[in-house]
């Protein structure tokens, strides 16, 4: 059995039809080829998967496809400016050496522009606390709080 | 940050260049195992033992065969018929008795018996993954439980399971190390002994991406194609073809993409990428296998996990007299690539740490439990040895009430080169710089005034100490090989200059996180005097770097780096050569400076492209005695280890009533030699610390000693540090240069993990001193800091 999805990825309408258990992160990855979204684990705690939906940053191990029926989904992928231009929140996680492995940075950095959409001027307290739902094993966090603070300080 | 004003090269050695990886990871376009895909590929999954030790009386997989979308299922049977071997050991340990130690067989996928939760039962490879794992649900495994035993303290004592019959007593080996009499003597003149028993907490070392597999098979070349998430190809290929699956190496192209940290559990060769490689000629299809994070943690090689007893003479100066040492460390069920290595050579030669004692004896047993394989965890070996120094020192001092630094001082090696009476000869060092630095940035004198605000607050506050050393720069080729290793531990580098002057690296070292394109390009930059932008560097691919052992034991840049060096070298001797020709001048009158062949004492000179050109477009070119091309390779073996060492200190404050931990202030002064990218070594030792406070305060693995489950298997009961787990760190660096190699570095990968479980634990138990506290295991979580306030109040 499938079912229709309607959506829009990064900037993109998207039509298919899945099997109604697919996950958003999997329908990400694997029906639409955006694979800078990642899976670190299977219980939604890493955060490595996050996206923004309608504006939220959320878990897309956590959701499934059709949850997103109708809905605006931001990645990664379409973080950057249409010209390539890097978001300002790339740009201070390059600049901070806020990323090692890279491979929790997407989610990372997805949850760091949420963080900031919420709350503007975060101290350094709220930003490792918005940032507790992130796991990063390489950097010690310290750049990527960093990185947090010179894109507030910036804006 | 940027770029190096005192280098003629802004992005040359000593800049905080931005990393060239970064906007590949930044944009979502970074290439991980997970990512790759092939058409008409298929889908692996591994049916694990749900139990700690068991035999297999039969499988069943009629049932499964035939769901949907199954295209093959294989058992340790199959793989015995067609001869595929057992997972291979790198390193031999002879035990006391001059015996070799105990290797039992590691079938990838079991035969006859389970050793441990996870062990690989089956594999099922579907046209999806869910079919696959819907399928593997319905293979029938008749399982005969057995006793099984998991803790290393008790495993050996009469009476336990066994888990090899090969094995008694689960005795892998036992091995001695130093000098025992010189040692016992001391003991029994010695003014005082601090005494310690110590457990290194179990560790899972939860790398954020699992580990992946993609294997392919080509009929038309007959030859094999395996990514996989992995952190030294050359060395996966070497062991998957000539131990277990008998193939000629040049048929097998491993490459290790985009790879999402590894910390030490992707060095070894595992059981998943084995099979679906063998599997991809049988079933003629693609097959991807990606671990689930529960098999993480049931899978990946764990790490520490060592029982010891510990005792220290000194004399009543506190002048250390001689240590002795007693181990236990956990090999798990299975030998691992590096495990035998790990808890002997990688820990007894370095139990000297900065010091002077002169007799060091050192006892180790290797266990066999039924728990996952033990091998090499970021630091492997160094940090149990410096947990076991550095507590014991800091303990002596507390007893003799002599100041933490001041013992430290008291017994620091100030002559180097330095010959330990455990192994290793220290080339060069100076830890009273870095202790002076730590002291300063710590405001060490200000931490009274501390302490007593922190009183104010209900709060308990501590200072702990810990001045550790490693040997990095995995190693001699002749000396490891005398201890027993299996393989050379030298590196390839080639240079490969193209016809316009830009250039591509290729190295045998591999970044998964380091960010060596960035750092080996600075080098290659400078010394030859071009743009940065116009190096590339290419690590990770069997097919198209000459050789390499890859990165682990911080020997990326020591031994990588070292072999570009030797590779530059070669380049440049044929570019004087070349430029003699064109300027008309003898070679010997040839210089290079700042990327210009120049004749010495002449204005004549021609660009490194110019010459590079030239050897591509050989017109006027001395063909006659030079070959054309310009594309060296080179391979180094380092004469010695080299020995980064370092003073960290730590501040914590503890609430009485919640026995809540908190790291409040973190000092690193670290020796790490020359430094290419400040940028990325502060990066390097921040991720280091984080792993070291994880293990001390958060991190532990948990069997069940009943039933043998693995009870901290998610990331619900296994605690990672997280952001608001961790303060910010104050990261200094002291230079003393490596006299060895061409850089003049040590390394800087493992040293935050070496150095701060101690730290954190020593300022803990200084935090509850006047509660009478005077040992406190790991990790100190809130539980057990209340407990033994409770306890010591009681
Ligand atoms: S993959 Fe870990 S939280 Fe989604
Ligand atoms: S950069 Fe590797 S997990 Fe965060």
């Amino acid at each position: 059995m499938t079912v229709k999805l309607l959506l829009n990825v990064n900037g993109k309408e998207v039509e298919a039809d899945i099997d109604p258990r697919t996950l958003l992160v999997q329908f990400l990855r694997e029906n639409l080829r955006l694979t800078g979204t990642h899976v670190g684990c299977d219980t939604g705690q890493c955060g490595a998967c996050t996206i923004h939906l309608n504006g939220q940053a959320v878990k897309s191990c956590n959701i499934l496809a059709l949850q997103a029926q109708g809905s605006e989904v931001l990645t990664i992928e379409g973080l950057a400016a249409a010209n390539g231009d890097m978001h300002p929140m790339q740009v201070a996680f390059k600049e901070c050496h806020g990323l090692q492995c890279g491979f929790c940075t997407p989610g990372m950095v997805m949850s760091a522009t949420a963080l900031l959409k919420e709350n503007p001027k975060p101290s350094e307290e709220q930003i490792r606390a918005g940032l507790d739902g992130n796991m990063c094993r390489c950097t010690g966090y310290q750049n990527i709080v960093k990185a947090v603070q010179t894109c507030a300080a910036r804006s | 940050m940027g770029a190096n004003p005192t280098s003629a090269f802004p992005n040359g050695i000593g800049a905080s260049s931005l990393r060239k990886e970064d906007q590949r990871f930044l944009t979502g376009a970074g290439n991980y195992t997970d990512d790759i895909n092939f058409p008409g590929q298929s889908y692996a999954y591994f049916l694990r033992s749900p139990h700690a030790h068991a035999k297999i009386k039969s499988i069943k997989t009629q049932a499964a065969s035939a769901a949907p979308g199954v295209v093959a299922i294989f058992t340790g049977a199959d793989l015995a018929e067609a001869k595929v071997g057992g997972l291979p050991c790198g390193w031999l340990i002879t035990d006391m008795s001059g015996q070799p130690m105990k290797e039992p067989p590691h079938p990838p996928l079991a035969q006859g018996k389970v050793h441990h939760v996870g062990d690989q039962v089956a594999v099922v490879i579907a046209e999806s993954y869910l079919q696959a794992k819907d399928a593997a649900e319905l293979i029938e495994v008749d399982y005969d439980v057995l006793a099984s035993v998991t803790d290393v303290a008790t495993a050996t004592q009469p009476g336990q399971p066994a888990v090899h019959d090969m094995a008694p007593n689960n005795v892998c080996y036992v091995w001695g190390h130093g000098d025992k009499a010189a040692v016992d003597k001391a003991f029994s003149a010695a003014a005082h002994v601090t005494t310690l028993e110590i457990r290194n907490n179990r560790l899972i070392p939860n790398a954020i991406e699992p580990r992946a597999a993609v294997a392919q098979y080509s009929r038309s070349e007959d030859a094999y194609t395996l990514y996989v998430a992995n952190q030294n190809p050359h060395v996966e290929r070497l062991l998957m073809t000539a131990f277990v699956l008998g193939l000629p190496e040049h048929k097998v192209r491993v490459i290790a993409p985009d790879v999402g940290g590894g910390f030490g559990s992707k060095i070894f060769l595992y059981a998943e990428e084995t099979v679906i490689t063998w599997a991809a000629k049988r079933v003629n299809r693609t097959i991807k296998w990606t671990a689930e994070r529960f098999e993480s943690f049931m899978s990946d090689a764990h790490g520490r996990d060592h029982a010891t007893k510990a005792e220290l003479a000194l004399d009543k100066d506190g002048h250390f007299l001689a240590m002795r040492v007693k181990t236990a460390a956990n090999l798990g069920a299975y030998l691992s690539t590096f495990a035998s290595s790990v808890p002997t050579i990688l820990y007894a030669t370095l139990l000297a740490g900065q010091y002077t004692t002169p007799a060091i004896y050192a006892e180790v047993t290797g266990v066999f439990t039924n728990t996952v394989p033990v091998d090499a965890y970021r630091g492997a070996g160094r940090p149990e040895a410096t947990f076991v120094v550095e507590r014991l020192v800091s303990k002596a001092a507390m007893e003799l009430g002599i100041a933490q630094d001041e013992i430290r001082r008291r017994n620091f090696i100030k002559t180097f080169p330095y010959a330990t009476p455990v192994g290793l000869t220290y080339d060069v060092g100076n830890y009273e710089a870095t202790l002076a630095a730590a002291t300063k940035i710590a405001d060490v004198a200000g931490f009274p005034a501390r302490r007593e605000e922190a009183k104010r607050r209900g709060k308990l506050r501590g200072i702990g100490y810990s001045c550790y050393i490693e040997a990095c720069g995995l190693a001699p080729s002749n000396i490891a090989g005398a201890l027993g290793a299996r393989a050379g531990l030298f590196e390839a580098g080639e240079i490969r200059v193209h016809p316009t002057g830009s250039v591509t690296v290729f190295t045998g070292s591999h970044s998964h996180g380091q960010g060596h394109e960035t750092t080996f390009a600075q080098v290659v930059a400078e010394r030859l005097g071009i743009p940065f932008e116009n190096v590339d560097v290419v690590h990770g691919d069997t097919g198209r770097i000459p050789f390499g052992m890859g990165t682990y034991g911080s020997r990326s840049l020591a031994v990588g780096g070292s072999a570009i060096m030797k590779a530059l070298d070669k380049i440049i001797a044929k570019g004087k050569k070349i430029a003699a020709h064109m300027l008309e001048a003898a070679d010997s009158d040839i210089v290079f400076e700042n990327g210009n062949f120049k004749v010495a004492g002449t204005d004549k000179q021609l660009a490194f492209g110019q010459v590079a050109f030239s050897a591509y477009v050989p017109h006027n070119y001395p063909l006659d005695k030079l070959e054309p091309g310009l594309n060296e390779t080179a391979f180094y073996d380092p004469t010695n280890f080299t020995y980064p060492a370092g003073s960290h200190i730590c501040e914590v404050e503890v609430d009485p009533e919640t026995g809540v931990t908190k790291v409040v202030s973190y000092v690193a002064s670290d020796d790490f030699g020359n430094i290419v990218n400040p940028m990325i070594v502060e990066g390097q030792v921040h991720g280091g610390l984080v792993q070291g406070i994880g293990q001390a305060l958060l991190e532990q693995a948990v069997y069940d000693p009943e039933s043998g489950q693995l009870l901290s298997g998610s990331y619900t009961d296994y605690a990672m540090p997280r952001a608001d787990d961790v303060p910010n760190f104050k990261v200094d660096t002291q230079v003393t240069p490596c006299t060895h190699n061409p850089l003049g570095v040590k390394g800087c990968g493992e040293a935050g993990a070496i150095g701060s479980p101690p730290a954190v634990i020593s300022a803990v138990i200084d935090a509850l001193k006047d509660l009478g506290v005077r040992d406190m295991a790991m990790p100190a979580t809130p539980y057990r800091v209340w407990q033994t306030i409770q306890n010591a109040r009681a």
